[in-house]
């Protein structure tokens, strides 16, 4: 095609051709696609917390931050909730049809800063798929690190995501896992409430501890808050952040938020920098 | 063997308690166990126990009419159980049921109301306490009206 040999198979606006390798039903409305590259030379290279521009041909693009294991294979995990025509072209898709991928976008979480201190993964809903693979990475060198915990809420038992996950967690890996959802029915034994309550519920040396949270801006705003309540410091505090980005390397302006672009400059920050433009009213 | 005493001050609720205090509210206190799925109270029966949990889980429930019950809140070790023994009618707000084998400490809520008019100190004390219990009560009660979890997609 004319003047495609300009193009740089590197260039970041460009998709690139994955396949729908696996699908995996993690709750009602939220499942994730395994991707693998076409082409079979390419390595899958992302930082934890980094997202990717998901492209459903004929549909449009939306960010889906990485949710699983970086894979010698070069295949991918993206956990999706399917709420808008993107997310749902993406849950309709099959094993074997093609998806545009573009990325991995952003920044990371403070994995390497971690290093000596606790460790708190504070997840709502959705939130805890783009915090597994910090979780994973912080496994791979777990005696670099002191006590971890992570405190996850949903609203209901059923929309809890990776739960298959946590006893190996727990017993591997040592970390404590303690789980909360809104409301719960008889058959649910285990704890009730906003995921706020469990911050007291850990054990962590708020001198030395980095949080890492991820779920929706009240959510966060709230957790940041119950930790500095528990004496961690703002600064040691990091959360992620969604607006609605388009073009991922800054230059459309979609995902402006006060003087940073999320895309560009998150969508991880420090909770310090980024709490006056989060908590003004109607921003 | 740990006495009442012991176990009480180690509680969170009654942390730094001045001694005098604690000897008073111990006069009030028995050790209790609850199996798991033994109700603990019901809606409107008369509220005379303040529960300190020690150990386990205890779910506090609503029963709609017509639905099954839904459970609104846990409580667990460290925390505390109960506040209508203070205020009249003197009624439980709700049911709550042992999760996991329990073991608390039931403070009389007569008891205590009583030593509490004895002495104004002591009940402003423990009303320091019990206020931003029930503060955080009622704050993760208005995040959950907030569905907190529901927008990011």
């Amino acid at each position: 095609m004319e003047g495609m040999e300009n193009f740089s198979p590197t260039d970041p606006m460009i998709p690139r051709s994955y396949r729908v390798k696996r699908k995996i039903r993690e709750s009602h409305d939220t499942f994730t696609l395994d991707l693998q590259p076409d082409n079979l030379e390419e390595k899958t290279n992302f930082a934890p917390g980094q997202f990717n521009m998901l492209y459903t041909f004929g549909v449009g693009e939306v960010p889906i931050s990485i949710s699983g294991p970086m894979k010698e294979s070069g295949h991918i995990l993206h956990t999706i909730r399917g709420v808008g025509n993107v997310t749902q072209a993406l849950n309709n898709l099959k094993i074997g049809q093609k998806v545009g991928l573009r990325g991995p976008f952003g920044n990371a979480w403070p994995i390497e800063e971690a290093k000596g201190k606790d460790v708190i993964i504070m997840a709502g809903g959705i939130g805890l798929a783009p915090l597994r693979p910090a979780v994973y990475s912080l496994f791979s060198q777990r005696q670099q690190y002191g006590d971890i915990a992570l405190l996850y809420g949903s609203r209901k038992q059923e929309d809890l995501l990776f739960h298959k996950e946590f006893e190996t967690w727990r017993g591997k890996y040592g970390i404590q896992v303690k789980v909360t959802v809104d409301t719960g029915d008889r058959s649910w034994k285990g704890n009730v409430g906003v995921v706020t309550t469990l911050v007291p519920r850990v054990s962590f040396d708020p001198s030395n501890c980095i949080a890492m949270i991820c779920g929706p801006e009240v959510m966060m705003r709230f957790s940041a808050l119950e930790l500095t309540h528990a004496g961690l410091t703002e600064d040691k505090i990091f959360i992620t952040m969604e607006r609605n980005m388009k073009c991922a390397v800054g230059f459309c302006g979609h995902c402006q938020f006060g003087p940073a672009f999320i895309c560009k400059d998150g969508p991880v920050f420090r909770y310090d920098q980024i709490k006056p433009f989060i908590s003004t009213r109607e921003f | 063997m740990k006495t009442l005493e012991s176990v009480l001050i180690k509680h969170p609720f009654f942390e730094n308690l001045d001694k005098p205090y604690l000897e008073l509210v111990t006069g009030c206190a028995k050790n209790v166990k609850f199996e798991a799925g033994q109700f603990i109270c019901q809606h409107d029966d008369e509220a005379n126990q303040f529960y300190i949990i020690r150990h386990g889980k205890v779910a506090l429930e609503i029963c709609p009419p017509g639905k099954a019950p839904v459970t609104v809140q846990t409580v667990s070790e460290g925390e505390i159980l109960g506040w209508a023994w203070l205020v009249p009618p003197y009624r439980w707000h709700l049911d709550a049921h042992a999760i996991e084998l329990t073991r608390a400490i039931a403070l009389d809520g007569q008891c205590l109301r009583k030593k509490c008019e004895e002495d104004k100190n002591l009940g402003y004390e423990l009303l320091k306490r019990l206020l931003p219990a029930i503060g955080r009560s009622m704050e993760a009660t208005r995040l959950q009206l907030l569905d907190i979890y529901g927008a990011r997609d």
